[in-house]
């Protein structure tokens, strides 16, 4: 028996291996050994392939506009997540309060994510633009037209459009984190006399840690695609407001500068799974510490 | 007073939902303005005068003159309707070949190395494309199809996106169901295509509408592998075209966006599950 057993393991073994396998090909053909290779690059010369140590993540790291860079994506980061965060849960918690319409709204919420880049791109001008409806609605209160998407106000711009493109999708994972709070839990509070600020902040808040979690995570990884729209309104050269990561990338990958890329990929990588590494170990702590209570 | 925080919370729902909707309606509206109120219209903004811009939600004149003109008449145009066609379906066919089974081996079965396949798996899937976009474009260029639809294609159909989200919807099939197919003689395969495709479709379905949208709406990846513009899926080619064409320019923002629109209508449900999937944690 233990003979079959041990058969039919082995067995289940080489069959789950043969349905990865097509994939796990592609992906080490197309990422791991390229990215390994990548890595070996960041550390050498371009054309002679010779060894240089850490001189090209120096060079990055003196580079202006690479510190430029990542000081405007980390601000991005900074004001368009916990923005993102919060008015997705406020609006699912408002969702969630209603009766009538609640499928549909919540449908509304996620068009945002099927409308293309490309087709905003006009009518954010037609907003924004020095002739703009925006401007046109300002100077009637006698204030002076300004051109929105080259100046400081791109920024504003940019956090706007992640808003609107993510809340849906933001949303629906808090509807889902909310709908698994097991309804015990409010009766038994509501038979204690907690009150609705209580309960929202006793009840409600904690058992969304996990939720919170990956939200933020998934937020995080949507910011980078941003760049679409941004890059599609403003080019190459936004104002400097919002010239970010992303267009750094693109402008030396113009420039075939390989040697920058290789270390820019290799910081960047590094730092993406620092966030997402600490945030994992930050959420484990706060589950335990509120475990205890 | 119940009644009127009720309402309140209606308020400012239809508040918000205004915003999140007006791009769709300004474009689906601009679609059926004509040229002549369009420069009227926006031309301050597109660079033909200096007026003001103006909007009416309803088109003084409805008429669906430019959308047949840019559909008739625009070859170009044409042409990259079909390339951003060409450079998605083979993508959604290829992701069922590669990802339904990787995802039924991550989800069903267990073996050793699994865990170490899936979390490679979810870390490939954080990477924002900046960070491949060097690798990629490396190895694309040494396999001499930089500058085809293949450099689009072939690594999209190895994304590891939709077999973390398939993964979700296999695991939930009951293990009684393939112990009884078992038991009726069914080999694996067969207990594959007969009970992990079928009930595993809303999966399927999932991982498919969040891939489409991905890959309509691309914009980095034909950027960087595709230097020949004559290439360029329609994502790339709709903002020049407001300078070329500015009578066609919205009818070419909304023929971009009813597909992407019409499939969202049909599958929200799938949309939707295909979300929560993404947030479910290990």
């Amino acid at each position: 028996m233990s003979q079959k057993m041990k058969r039919k393991k082995r067995k289940e073994t080489i069959l789950a291996w043969a349905f990865l396998l097509p994939s796990l090909f592609g992906v080490s053909c197309y990422v791991l050994v390229p990215f390994a290779d990548v890595i070996r690059r960041s550390f050498s010369e371009a054309m002679t392939r010779t060894y240089v140590g850490i001189q090209n993540y120096k060079s990055i790291f003196e580079n202006q506009a690479f510190l430029r860079a990542g000081r405007n994506t980390l601000r991005f980061l900074a004001v368009c997540i916990p923005l993102l965060l919060a008015l997705s849960l406020f609006f699912s918690l408002l969702l969630m309060n209603i009766t009538h319409f609640r499928e549909i709204m919540k449908t509304a919420f996620l068009v945002p994510l099927a409308i293309p880049a490309a087709s905003i791109v006009l009518l954010w001008k037609v907003f924004f633009h020095e002739n703009g409806l925006l401007n046109g609605m300002l100077t009637k209160f006698g204030m002076q037209s300004t051109d929105f998407i080259n100046s400081g106000y791109a920024f504003a711009i940019l956090i706007f459009t992640y808003i609107w493109k993510n809340i849906g999708y933001d949303l629906v994972l808090w509807s889902a984190g909310l709908a698994e709070i097991p309804e015990s839990l409010y009766e038994a509070a509501a038979i204690d006399g907690a009150g609705k600020g209580k309960t929202f902040l006793y009840i409600t808040l904690p058992n969304l840690t996990g939720t919170f979690f990956i939200v933020t995570v998934l937020s995080f990884i949507n910011s980078f695609k941003v760049f679409r729209e941004a890059y599609l309104i403003a080019g190459d050269y936004p104002h400097e407001s919002i010239y970010m990561l992303q267009h750094l990338f693109n402008n030396w990958f113009t420039a075939l500068d390989i040697q920058k890329m290789s270390a820019g990929a290799v910081v960047v990588a590094v730092s993406v799974f620092l966030v997402i590494f600490l945030s994992e170990r930050i959420m484990k702590h706060v589950k335990e510490s509120g475990g205890e209570r | 007073m119940n009644r009127r925080i009720q309402g309140i919370r209606y308020g400012i729902l239809s508040t918000a939902l205004f915003l999140v909707l007006l791009p769709l309606v300004m474009i689906a509206g601009g679609m059926f303005m004509g040229n002549a109120e369009l420069v009227e219209r926006i031309g301050g903004v597109l660079g033909i005068n200096r007026n003001r811009a103006s909007w009416r939600a309803v088109p003084s004149y409805m008429t669906l003159k430019p959308v047949v003109e840019l559909l008739l008449d625009s070859p170009k145009f044409f042409k990259m309707f079909w390339n951003s066609v060409r450079q998605t379906v083979p993508v959604l066919l290829g992701q069922q070949l590669i990802a339904v089974p990787a995802a039924w081996s991550l989800g069903r079965y267990s073996f050793r190395g699994k865990k170490a396949v899936r979390n490679l798996y979810i870390l490939l899937m954080i990477l924002p494309f900046q960070v491949t976009m060097v690798s990629s474009y490396l190895v694309l260029k040494n396999q001499g199809i930089l500058d085809t639809s293949l450099a689009i294609i072939l690594p999209a159909v190895f994304s590891t996106f939709p077999v973390f989200i398939m993964i979700k919807f296999f695991e939930s099939i009951p293990e009684e169901l393939m112990e009884a197919a078992r038991m009726d003689g069914a080999g694996e395969i067969r207990i594959f295509t007969a009970i992990g495709i079928p009930l595993g479709k809303g999966g399927i379905l999932s991982a498919m509408i969040l891939s489409y949208l991905e890959c309509w709406n691309a914009i980095e990846q034909p950027l960087t592998f595709l230097r020949e513009k004559s290439l360029w899926p329609m994502s790339l080619y709709l903002p020049q075209i407001t300078a070329d064409r500015a009578g066609v320019a919205f009818a070419a923002s909304a023929v971009m966006m009813i597909p992407a629109v019409l499939i969202f209508l049909w599958g929200e449900g799938y949309l939707e599950q295909g979300i929560v999937a993404s947030g479910i944690k290990e």
